[in-house]
């Protein structure tokens, strides 16, 4: 029977609805769990330490080389070999700048002005803009910091400035999003997905499991109930309680740290619905396989470290290697991490944060298909 | 094809095993529509396997049939509608109240109107007082009801139920009895595991199941007529010692003590009474030829399907 006929067969909202009355009679009554709603997002906004410390590497870094000149491309050959930078996207004008830089695509943008190299020589101390996504603040901090001394450095050994501690030209450093490079800035959005992936995963997880543990998956798989109604039915509930958590986070990361809200608090409802609608899938598939409740939290914790420590939350994933990247990219916090921090410290819109909702989308997709067809409608 | 016609479960040839274990072999069996059928056999002998293969549960590895008219390996959708089953565990759900158990059901199988279909049936079970209990919180009677009015909600044509009576009073027992024959009455197929003979002998048919292999079947009578086990009864004194020199005796299939008297009894008559011919003699014990009672014969089928099997 495919999905479509599913849907299609008579009563199927109305199974849905008995099923999601039920979930929710018994969440009521699961008096822990209901606690753990609460308290989870709270203690961990509370107790979260906030700096953990890193030195990135290779940050990607898009480059407006408004002049061809030797210096140009001096600067640019001694900001690579520190390794902090890594250049990414070569622009031609300066919406362009602003555009990568909003996309998320690069953390640093640099523009070297036209008659840079004309205003050094003349002693007129010429500006280099550099731009900064200070949103994760660690990342960019400690480059920006090395900026200034790498370029004048390679200046000197170039002998296209004379040895002098007076620094002939300036770096206009613009920490952008977040300028006061302040952590809770970072966290706090963080933490909405954290707590998200971890609470939406183990509750559904336990759904199935559960079930089967206590001998009502017995019952239920006699009567004309189909696996994805079960599915939806058991979901519904839980993106309710996830999107309360979500707006307790967020509620208390604007009250006690001042988190800014830039972007729209419709787009950001929206789209933490689509990745809490995505750890619920995920959750269920881990219920389907798994054999026993315990098994079923192992599997949580084995899906949720990763999460924590390669998806961006922890430490800058510009700066991982590329094969933990790549890891990271089939996470979903990864993915909602890039919205949250988007749309809360940029005031990014839907255009720039397309590819994060379509991976979420595809890892939904993939969970789901792995619930449903591991979904087993007999005993066997 | 849903069939009209009066048998509501025809199987052939079911066979399930798990991991390489033979659970149920070669079982075929009919159910006439209306009737109760008593499904009996000792623990582990594959009622509940059965059980579940007809409603869907289980997919056998070989046989076929059908359950009203359904076919149990492709149309178990169907089935599910028209069957109720009644686990052997109570399986609603706890942490819901009766009527929220009600409820759910009534809802997943589409009822008009969920809120009244429960409580009908609330009334109808006497629960009446007690639906905002929790499930959890009732009693092993009550717990059973509930879980009767629960499949039977639906208006099933079939019902399946997995030793129903387990581990409840003799007075709850007798009420749940009265229950499945007014269900029956109504035209309902029951068809019912158990372990005590007494139920056995309230239904009109019955099949004997052990080492899942179904050894017999038939109305208690026929079972008994089957079973060509010569039967004596013997009263007196001393009946252990009796019971010490008999068992084993060639021509002797099994000796029982029950209450102040002693079953002994045989498949092979003249064997029997040659064997028992020195011990009738002993003025000390009384020996009246009786008919097999229905436990008599299943312990002796078990017995003879036991030494088949090792």
């Amino acid at each position: 029977m495919s999905w479509l006929d599913t849907i299609r067969r008579p009563g199927f909202w109305r199974r849905v609805q008995a099923m999601l009355t039920k979930e929710f009679i018994q969440l009521r009554r699961d008096r822990v769990s209901f606690a753990m709603i609460v308290m989870i997002p709270v203690m961990q906004l509370v107790l979260f330490g906030y700096a953990i410390n890193t030195t990135p590497r290779n940050l990607p870094t898009a480059v407006l080389l408004q002049e061809t000149s030797d210096v140009g491309r001096t600067i640019l050959a001694a900001i690579e070999r520190t390794q902090y930078f890594k250049i990414t996207h070569r622009l031609s004008t300066t919406e362009e700048f602003d555009q990568v830089l909003a996309s998320g695509k690069v953390l640093f943008a640099i523009e070297i002005p036209a008659g840079f190299e004309r205003a050094l020589r003349r002693g007129d101390v010429p500006a280099l803009l550099v731009a900064a996504d200070a949103t994760d603040p660690v990342a960019s901090g400690t480059a920006l910091g090395s900026l200034n001394r790498i370029v004048q450095l390679a200046l000197i050994n170039e002998r296209m400035l004379p040895d002098q501690t007076q620094p002939l030209f300036e770096i206009r450093a613009h920490a952008r999003y977040n300028p006061a490079a302040s952590s809770s800035l970072n966290i706090v959005p963080g933490l909405v997905g954290t707590i998200l992936t971890m609470t939406m995963l183990i509750f559904t997880a336990l759904s199935v499991t559960r079930e089967v543990e206590r001998g009502t998956m017995e019952s239920l798989l006699s009567m004309p109930i189909s696996p994805l109604e079960i599915m939806i039915g058991k979901i519904i509930p839980y993106i309710m309680v996830g999107f309360a958590q979500a707006a307790l986070i967020i509620g208390f990361g604007v009250l006690l740290f001042g988190v800014p809200i830039l972007g729209s608090l419709f787009l950001l409802a929206l789209l933490s619905t689509l990745f809490i609608a995505t750890n619920l899938s995920i959750g269920y598939s881990f219920s389907t396989i798994a054999q026993n409740q315990l098994q079923a939290i192992q599997m949580t914790f084995m899906f949720f470290l990763p999460n924590i420590l390669l998806s961006g939350f922890m430490f800058p994933f510009a700066g991982m290697p590329t094969w933990a990247q790549w890891i990271g990219e089939a996470l979903p916090l990864t993915h909602y991490l890039r919205i949250v921090r988007s749309i809360m410290l940029k005031g990014s819109g839907f255009a720039e944060l397309e590819y994060e909702v379509f991976a979420l989308f595809i890892l939904m997709l993939v969970a789901t298909t792995i619930a449903v067809t591991r979904f087993r409608r007999t005993l066997d | 094809m849903p069939n009209t016609s009066d048998i509501a479960i025809d199987v052939k040839g079911l066979t399930k095993s798990f991991d390489g274990r033979v659970v149920v072999r070669d079982l075929s069996m009919q159910v006439k529509r209306g009737s109760i059928y008593g499904f009996l056999g000792p623990n582990g002998s594959g009622k509940t396997t059965t059980i579940r293969m007809l409603c869907g549960l289980l997919t056998p590895d070989s046989g076929e049939g059908t359950c009203l008219g359904y076919n149990i390996r492709t149309e178990a959708d169907q089935i599910k509608n028209h069957v109720g089953y009644m686990t052997q565990k109570f399986s609603l759900y706890q942490d819901l109240s009766v009527r929220e158990n009600l409820e759910f059901v009534a809802r997943i199988y589409g009822l008009d109107a969920p809120s009244k279909s429960a409580r009908d049936m609330i009334e109808r079970l006497g629960l009446t007082g007690r639906e905002e209990q929790l499930a959890a919180q009732l009693s092993g009677g009550w717990k059973q009801r509930l879980a009767l009015g629960a499949c039977t909600l639906p208006s099933p044509q079939l019902l399946l139920l997995d030793e129903p009576t387990a581990g409840v009073d003799p007075k709850a027992r007798r009420e749940f009895w009265n229950e499945i024959h007014a269900l029956a009455n109504d035209g309902l197929t029951v068809l019912v595991s158990t372990h005590y003979m007494d139920e056995a002998e309230r239904c009109h048919e019955i099949a004997y199941i052990a080492y899942g292999e179904l050894l017999t079947h038939g109305t208690v009578d026929q079972v008994i007529e089957q079973s060509k086990l010569t039967t004596y009864n013997v009263g007196g004194g001393d009946l252990n010692g009796l019971l010490a020199e008999l068992d084993g005796k060639p021509g002797i299939d099994m000796v029982a003590p029950f209450g102040t008297s002693l079953h002994v009894s045989g498949r092979d008559e003249k064997k029997l009474e040659a064997a028992i011919k020195p011990y009738r003699a002993d003025k000390k014990f009384v020996w009246t030829r009786s008919e097999p009672s229905l436990e008599d014969v299943f312990i002796e089928l078990m017995n003879r399907s036991k030494d088949n099997f090792q």
